[in-house]
């Protein structure tokens, strides 16, 4: 386990040192800005996993905690002119406080009833936003980016490296997770509510603590995208594509460990990425469906439970 | 445990009802079961059994009546709470945390309801974990995922899991339900080894021979009401009592 964990933060620091190099050699913009949106995903399908996935809790609310991570920026900007680092820090708080209050709200709901209490949330906060004229209202908002600070040269080169700072943060957090009593817990709760309330296990508080980092994780990763697209407007910064596209992620990548949502983000991430760049962005949505579909009839348990299963058929196989 | 605590009852229910809807499932039933005391319940399918159970594990809330567990009221605890006070329970159908081994079970219980676990080192766990697996008969199978159990591993391995919450009162639902006779005297060795520990147990069971050899004490149930309790032999020679299960 000790061990595992040197091993874990020698790739964080190396991936790091990675993105920081990249920023300074590579001169084209392009990159950038495709790996931003990559990047971004990895932090919402391994924040939504913590939830959806240890726990079984499957929440279509991610683009309520995204949109409301944008807004809490716009709002920041609008009213303090706050530093890129004050707005993704207040984004998380306000994560962290609207994963609390659904989840107080929603989480004794089990099964499906949870899933559709959280999109009927999405849809309330998204109405609230856009009737709210102070950051734009239903039109919009037009944002002007600050100068870039050293040693960035280019605003969307900062944002990249914040964003890959914030995948570092979201898997530090999901691995300490699954590794302690709160994933052994967790595990529990998805495999049998009573059962684990009678063994022990105070599931309410724990399906709570898991909505409340979830949720600051997901908001935050919305808070740069303001200032990534200079624009926010509701109908995008709530849409509903982010829910389904994390989930998929997530379910294609494989919940039952932290780096299944990291691998299924990247795969669907780049592919998505391509698929706008050289055809359209609305074949790309038809392509994360066809994907989602055999996923769940060919390898239910994603990529990690195809790669588990081969290595527990060969070991299995030398006895 | 000092002379006073071993006078008062571990638990006591007092007056405790239970409806769905319109149908009563426990009208009106107080009991007290003594510390250290071999408690077996009986009754007909269906005259409430599990849900006094239920009720004093916390799974259902109760209209009314009381339940007190060591001198302290527990009717509005919640079932996790209750099992930290001292109150662990098996199922009548089996429910393991599937995606998890027969060890990683019991770990569950260990990391959350054992008092004052918090920094217990990982392999002190893994000692305490595999002790009770080999009280259980079950330290061979510690590393084998718990869906591969057959049934009778599957009823020691609920009971182990409630072992590992170290509790004061055990309740065993029905724990030799569909084993063999081989199966069920080992179980029932087990029931009794751990009564032998200072642990009072509650058991439900439909096998008769099982609940003559295991209880002190023995209380039938029948449509929620308690018709008979007693000694064993008392409860069997009790007129209401056949009557409710040969139905004349």
């Amino acid at each position: 386990m000790k061990r595992n964990g040197i091993f874990f933060w020698i790739g964080a620091t190396l991936f790091l040192a990675a993105a920081l190099l990249m920023t300074q050699v590579i001169g084209n913009q392009y990159p950038f800005f495709a790996c931003y949106v990559i990047l971004q995903f990895i932090v919402l399908a391994v924040a939504w996993s913590i939830l959806g996935g240890y726990a079984g809790y499957v929440n279509f609310g991610t683009s309520a905690f995204f949109g409301m991570g944008v807004y809490t920026a716009v709002f920041l900007l609008k009213a303090f002119d706050a530093p890129l680092a004050a707005q993704i820090a207040a984004a998380a708080a306000v994560g962290a406080l609207m994963g609390f209050a659904l989840g107080l709200l929603t989480l004794r709901m089990q099964g499906i009833f949870f899933s559709i209490a959280t999109i009927a949330a999405t849809i309330v906060i998204e109405t609230s936003i856009t009737n709210w004229r102070y950051v734009g209202g239903s039109a919009g908002i037009q944002l002007q980016r600050p100068m870039v600070t050293e040693p960035f040269n280019n605003y969307v080169q900062m944002l990249f490296f914040i964003q890959a700072l914030l995948v570092v943060l979201a898997v530090a957090i999901s691995r300490y997770i699954q590794n302690s009593w709160i994933g052994r817990g967790l595990q529990a709760i998805k495999d049998d509510e009573l059962a684990a309330e009678c063994t022990g296990v105070p599931t309410l508080r724990l399906k709570l603590l898991a909505c409340v980092i979830s949720g600051a994780l997901m908001c935050a990763a919305g808070a740069p995208a303001a200032m990534y697209l200079q624009y926010a407007d509701p109908s995008s910064a709530f849409n509903l594509n982010y829910s389904v596209s994390v989930l998929a992620m997530s379910l294609i990548g494989g919940t039952a460990h932290w780096a299944g949502p990291v691998v299924g983000a990247i795969l669907l991430g780049a592919t998505q990425q391509l698929l706008t760049v050289t055809i359209s962005s609305e074949v790309n949505v038809l392509v994360l469906g066809v994907m989602l579909v055999l996923f769940v009839v060919a390898a239910p348990e994603g990529i990690i439970g195809l790669i588990r299963r081969v290595l527990r058929n060969r070991s299995e196989g030398k006895e | 445990m000092t002379a006073p605590e071993t006078q008062a009852p571990l638990l006591r229910v007092a007056a405790l009802t239970k409806r769905f809807g319109g149908f009563t499932a426990l009208d009106n039933v107080s009991v007290e079961i003594r510390p250290g005391e071999r408690f077996g319940l009986i009754g007909p399918n269906g005259s409430g059994k599990t849900t006094l159970i239920n009720c004093i594990s916390g799974a259902f809330r109760t209209e009314t009546g009381t339940v007190v567990f060591r001198e302290e009221d527990i009717t509005r605890l919640q079932p996790h709470v209750r099992t930290r006070r001292g109150i662990a329970r098996s199922f009548q159908i089996p429910r393991p945390f599937k995606s998890m081994t027969v060890a990683e079970n019991l770990l569950v219980a260990l990391d959350f309801a054992s008092v004052g676990g918090d920094f217990i080192l990982a392999a002190q766990r893994r000692d305490t974990v595999m002790s009770i697996l080999t009280q259980m008969g079950l330290a061979s199978k510690a590393d084998v995922s718990a869906t591969r159990l057959s049934q009778v591993e599957l009823r020691k391995m609920e009971l182990a899991r409630a072992m590992a919450t170290h509790p004061k009162l055990l309740i065993s639902d029905e724990a030799m339900a569909g084993l063999s006779s081989s199966e069920v005297d080992e179980v029932l060795d087990l029931l009794m080894s751990l009564a032998s520990r200072d642990i009072t147990i509650i058991m439900i069971e439909h096998i008769m021979q099982a609940v003559m050899r295991f209880s002190d004490r023995v209380m039938c149930l029948d449509a929620g009401r308690i018709i008979a309790i007693g000694t064993p032999s008392e409860v069997m020679a009790n007129q209401r009592v056949q009557e409710a299960y040969l139905g004349t």
